[in-house]
């Protein structure tokens, strides 16, 4: 069944935009990212939008539905009542470059500053062998498609543009955590360098980057606590500091 | 220098948030919950009074530590004298309640919770924050929240005390042992809600495993720890029903002190 749907969208670049009313037709089952296409092949032939899988997997449709953080291709028309109109922007917490379309390099640079894993000397490919248990909590991390809906929404850089200099955000602290938690890892500072380096300590744990997660990440409960507790043995935890001073080595667990 | 969503090169939109739900709503209750509780607990803290009806002492008082406490009531002794501060009488619920609150403001859970409703940073998720700077946990007063561990530690003293409190509720005004009331199923509830409230804990799941690397090296730690991660998906279900109810019990020992009768004998 077809409705007729108003809908407000950005347009605009770096300098300057603004919100645009566009009436169009909707088919039953349709997301918004089906409505963003037809407008364009039938309105406005210069609209950028960023998209990819049309299935929830690539990562690449990510902005801002009546003001959430959604992926696009997810978000089905039919949530959204009859009269309603829906406004479309792109991720606020980035620089934008076209219409619906940001620059998400913060991202990237930031996911380049934390190595990758380390393994024990001598051990070459093919030799390490991991226990169902021990692969399941990284697992759940591994689910992550990157499309920084959990960056866009983190109030620490989206609502203050000069913490991002000093926070990696919440989809690099399950990274960080994924290898911390890694049993073979053999660089044993990134609990130091969560803490010093990409700003674990700016999170006040509200949990948005949770709330707008599209693969159901526990990025709170999961990464950033655990993260939070191992920071607090090695840093904020006396007993703790003492016990490892004494053994003289990092406890491997 | 506009920041935040108004920084430059972002898109430009003048709107705080372009959120259409009714998103106030969610930090505006809990804002009202604790708001009440916290008014709630001062004033019974003040009061110094109604807080023991033999067999029953109120979660607020409990341990009672100081001469000032009434017959009774000590558990532990009274190793503190009457306390005064700036001039002030102090009733024996302020040595001891400066712990639960403790705890209870470092915990991950009300971390959240008062962060979004009373400091509204941010007020509920891609609603811009009312404030210029942000600094987090990283710097003083906030940064003692990574102590949270601590308070855990002495909270599990407290619900010892506080479950020995419920089994003394197990006799009558008289002190004789094998009578069951209203006031003993009140502070069975209350020592049970806060041990799940313990046991759900972050820093609880992370003393009991959290910190392995190798969970296969482990299997008895590992298996501890798939249990408290169970409870610890409920634990913001355990802060609310423990804060109610420790209230509830305060509340219940109160009347009964002032009409001994409300508290029903079962037998
Ligand atoms: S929980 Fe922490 S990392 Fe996640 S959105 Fe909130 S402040 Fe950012
Ligand atoms: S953690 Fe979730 S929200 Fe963040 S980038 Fe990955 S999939 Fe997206
Ligand atoms: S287009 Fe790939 S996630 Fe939406
Ligand atoms: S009591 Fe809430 S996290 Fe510890």
């Amino acid at each position: 069944m077809a409705r007729t749907l108003k809908l407000r969208i950005w347009r605009g670049d770096d300098k300057t935009g603004g919100l645009q009313d566009v009436t169009v037709e909707a088919n039953h089952g349709e997301v918004v990212l089906d409505i963003i296409h037809r407008v364009q092949a039938t309105q406005m032939g210069d609209l950028a939008v960023r998209w990819n899988c049309k299935a929830g997997k690539c990562g690449s449709c990510s902005m801002e539905i009546n003001g959430k953080p959604r992926l696009a291709c997810m978000t089905q028309v039919a949530s959204y009542p009859e009269d309603e109109v829906i406004t479309i922007t792109p991720l606020r917490a980035f620089p934008v470059i076209k219409d619906l379309v940001t620059d998400v390099s913060f991202n990237y640079k930031k996911a380049m500053e934390i190595p990758a894993v380390v393994m024990p000397e001598g051990m070459k490919p093919g030799e390490p062998r991991m226990q169902q248990v021990d692969v399941e909590r990284s697992q759940e991390f591994r689910k992550c498609i990157e499309c920084f809906l959990c960056q866009n929404t983190c109030h620490v850089i989206r609502d203050h543009e000069e913490n991002k200099k000093s926070f990696s955000g919440p989809r690099f602290f399950i990274r960080i955590a994924e290898l911390d938690m890694h049993p073979l890892d053999m660089l044993r500072n990134r609990k130091k360098t969560a803490q010093e380096e990409h700003g674990l300590g700016f999170c006040n744990i509200t949990k948005c980057c949770t709330e707008v997660c599209p693969e159901h990440i526990k990025i709170t409960d999961n990464a950033i606590i655990p993260m939070k507790e191992r920071v607090a043995d090695e840093k904020y935890d006396p007993v703790r500091w003492l016990g490892s001073k004494i053994r003289r080595r990092e406890e491997v667990l | 220098m506009a920041t935040g969503v108004f920084s430059q090169g972002r898109a430009k939109i003048s709107e705080r948030t372009l959120r259409t739900d009714k998103w106030w709503i969610q930090p505006l209750i809990t804002f009202g919950v604790l708001f009440s509780f916290i008014i709630y607990a001062t004033w019974r803290a003040f009061e110094g009074a109604h807080y023991y009806a033999e067999p029953l002492i109120s979660p607020f008082y409990s341990p009672c530590l100081t001469t000032d406490c009434v017959n009774g009531s000590s558990l532990l002794g009274t190793p503190f004298g009457h306390i005064v501060l700036f001039g002030m009488a102090l009733s024996p619920a302020f040595i001891i309640l400066i712990f639960p609150l403790g705890f209870r403001m470092t915990c991950y859970y009300y971390r959240k919770a008062y962060f979004r409703s009373f400091w509204m940073s941010p007020p509920a998720c891609a609603v811009a924050e009312p404030h210029a700077k942000y600094t987090g946990e990283t710097k003083a007063p906030l940064i003692v929240n990574n102590g949270h561990r601590y308070f855990f530690y002495i909270g599990l003293v407290f619900n010892t005390l506080l479950t020995i409190d419920a089994f003394l509720a197990f006799k009558n005004p008289q002190g004789q042992w094998g009578h069951m009331s209203i006031g003993t199923v009140v502070l069975l509830l209350n020592a049970t809600f806060l041990w799940g409230y313990s046991a759900s804990c972050h820093s609880c799941r992370h003393a009991i495993g959290g910190r392995l690397r190798h969970f296969s090296k482990h299997p008895i730690r590992y298996k501890a720890w798939t249990i408290v991660t169970k409870l610890n998906t409920k634990h913001q279900n355990f802060a609310w029903v423990s804060l109610i109810w420790v209230a509830f019990s305060d509340f219940f020992v109160r009347m009964v002190s002032l009409h001994p009768t409300w508290n029903k004998y079962f037998f």
